[in-house]
């Protein structure tokens, strides 16, 4: 027998109850089992970090969140080009696709070094591992998405003797949408992933740099309010993809 | 008036000149301009890949045809022929009334007429008034093949191939489609070919109806039924004549397979 479903209040307290248990048991519980605070601080701890050091945590998000939301935009649109130029050219895309699609088999931190060594140690290096790491989901979904429609959708296009442009626009973009959407969920996530792997390797800004000097002072409470601060940001970029995305499909 | 269809020694394969599996071989049909030509055939007969042809989504290996005494890919052109597919092909993220409008929207640079936008009056005529700001999800499935006539019928097209459109509908729903579409066809004078594997459908239907044999492709019966009819292509589904009609389709058929 399936559970009854839940009212609408408890759908909203029980996860609400759930953090806080979590939250509880690591205040209390944790410091009781001998964790050390290095290891990991306690929530009112990094709480602290938040009032104590704000400017300093603003002031590197403030370069992660650029690179990110930059590195999000350049390497989606990219994708996107690439696949619109692939559907529409066979030939180009039977020559260069296994080439894409072998180049993003190179781990993304094996390749940021050559790109730093490439852009140097601005923010620009930081931008491009962003692009680069949400480049290659978005390229492989967005052709399957403009390749999605059904024969007979083209043939109804066909029968109306619409322009190449015109099933473009009328057909082939709007069956895309939902996959580009699911990819641009994960690339939200991933985009910060990789504005933070940028900055470990070449920069003494944003939140990457930060989480590497907190973990090599032992200003742990610090490193996890970084942390913290990192996740939300993929939880704000993740939340605007979602929004759009909810104006964008209605069906 | 040119008949509606003239095809002779009609070749249409997949796979190229060379290769080719052929799929309808020597076929000479000729349709007269204003009738519903019913096409009944077993699976791979070709029935479907005739429609195609006739709308100029196949080009035919060998023979000849003409389309309202015109090449296929001129009729396309003009707009003088529309097409309902089995599944209603309704575009999910436009409303009803503007899957009925596409094809004012794509298409119109080789037009050389205009078209209007009929789309309220059409939606009236299919019984969706009302309707016309759903989205297509949100209707039963009769009522998404209704759009998709309407959709078809928004330039006024000379000739209509359907392709099985009501065969994923229920008894009553396909009957009651059955006769909108008859009165629909009494009142534009449209040429409907009606490709279907009901040989019910085909005989309540058919001013004549045509059986495919398969392997490749022919026409191995052709019954005209204005004789067992009466006049506007009325007739009662009991009808003696109706059922032995369809008897006779029903033999066609099994040695067609």
């Amino acid at each position: 027998m399936r559970a009854a479903p839940l009212s609408p209040q408890m759908t909203v307290a029980l996860p609400v109850l759930g953090a806080a248990s979590i939250l509880l048991a690591w205040q209390y519980l944790l410091p009781l089992l001998g964790v050390p605070a290095y290891i990991v601080p306690t929530p009112t701890a990094i709480f602290g970090v938040f009032q104590k050091n704000f400017a300093l945590l603003i002031d590197n998000l403030r370069p992660t969140l650029i690179e990110a939301l930059a590195g999000f935009v350049i390497g989606n649109l990219a994708a996107v080009l690439l696949a619109v130029l692939f559907v529409h050219s066979r030939i180009l895309q039977a020559a260069y696709f296994p080439i894409v699609l072998f180049l993003n088999t190179i781990p993304i931190l094996a390749l940021s070094p050559i790109i730093i060594l490439i852009f140097g140690l601005g923010m620009t290096p930081k931008i491009v591992i962003a692009a680069v790491i949400c480049f290659f989901p978005t390229l492989v979904n967005m052709i399957r998405g403009l390749d999605s429609a059904g024969d007979n959708e083209h043939e109804l296009f066909r029968v109306l003797s619409a322009t190449r442009w015109e099933v473009f626009w009328s057909l082939r973009l709007p069956r895309a949408l939902p996959m580009l959407f699911s990819s641009l969920r994960i690339a939200s996530a991933t985009a910060v992933i990789g504005a933070i792997v940028g900055e470990w390797i070449g920069s003494d800004k944003g939140l990457g740099a930060l989480i590497i000097q907190a973990t090599f002072n032992y200003q742990s409470d610090r490193l996890y309010a970084a942390i913290m601060l990192s996740s939300s940001l993929s939880i704000a970029l993740f939340c605007i993809v979602v929004l759009i995305e909810r104006r964008a499909i209605r069906y | 008036m040119p008949n509606a269809i003239e095809a002779s020694k009609l070749d249409v394969g997949y796979g190229g000149q060379r290769a080719a599996i052929k799929v309808l071989s020597g076929l000479d049909l000729t349709v007269a301009a204003g009738s519903f030509l019913a096409i009944l055939g077993p699976s791979g007969c070709g029935k479907s890949t005739l429609l195609r042809v006739v709308a100029d989504l196949l080009d035919p290996l060998g023979g000849t045809i003409s389309v309202l005494g015109a090449t296929p890919h001129a009729v396309r052109s003009r707009r003088d022929v529309g097409f309902v597919f089995q599944d209603a092909t309704l575009l999910p993220w436009r409303t009803v009334r503007d899957n009925v409008r596409l094809p004012l929207g794509v298409g119109q640079g080789s037009l050389t007429r205009s078209i209007e936008d009929r789309s309220t009056e059409l939606l009236e005529l299919m019984g969706l008034g009302g309707l016309g700001e759903r989205l297509p999800h949100q209707l039963s499935g009769g009522q998404r093949q209704r759009v998709a006539i309407a959709r078809a019928l928004l330039g006024e097209p000379k000739l209509l191939l359907m392709d099985e459109p009501f065969g994923a509908l229920d008894e009553i729903t396909r009957d009651r489609l059955n006769d909108e579409l008859l009165s629909l066809w009494r009142r534009t004078g449209t040429t409907i070919l009606f490709v279907t594997h009901s040989i019910a459908e085909a005989a309540y239907l058919g001013e004549r109806v045509i059986v495919l044999a398969a392997n490749p492709g022919r026409v191995v019966t052709d019954l005209d039924m204005r004789p067992i009819k009466q006049e506007g292509n009325r007739c009662s589904r009991e009808d003696a004549a109706i059922v032995a009609a369809m008897a006779e389709l029903r033999t066609a058929l099994e040695r067609a397979s």
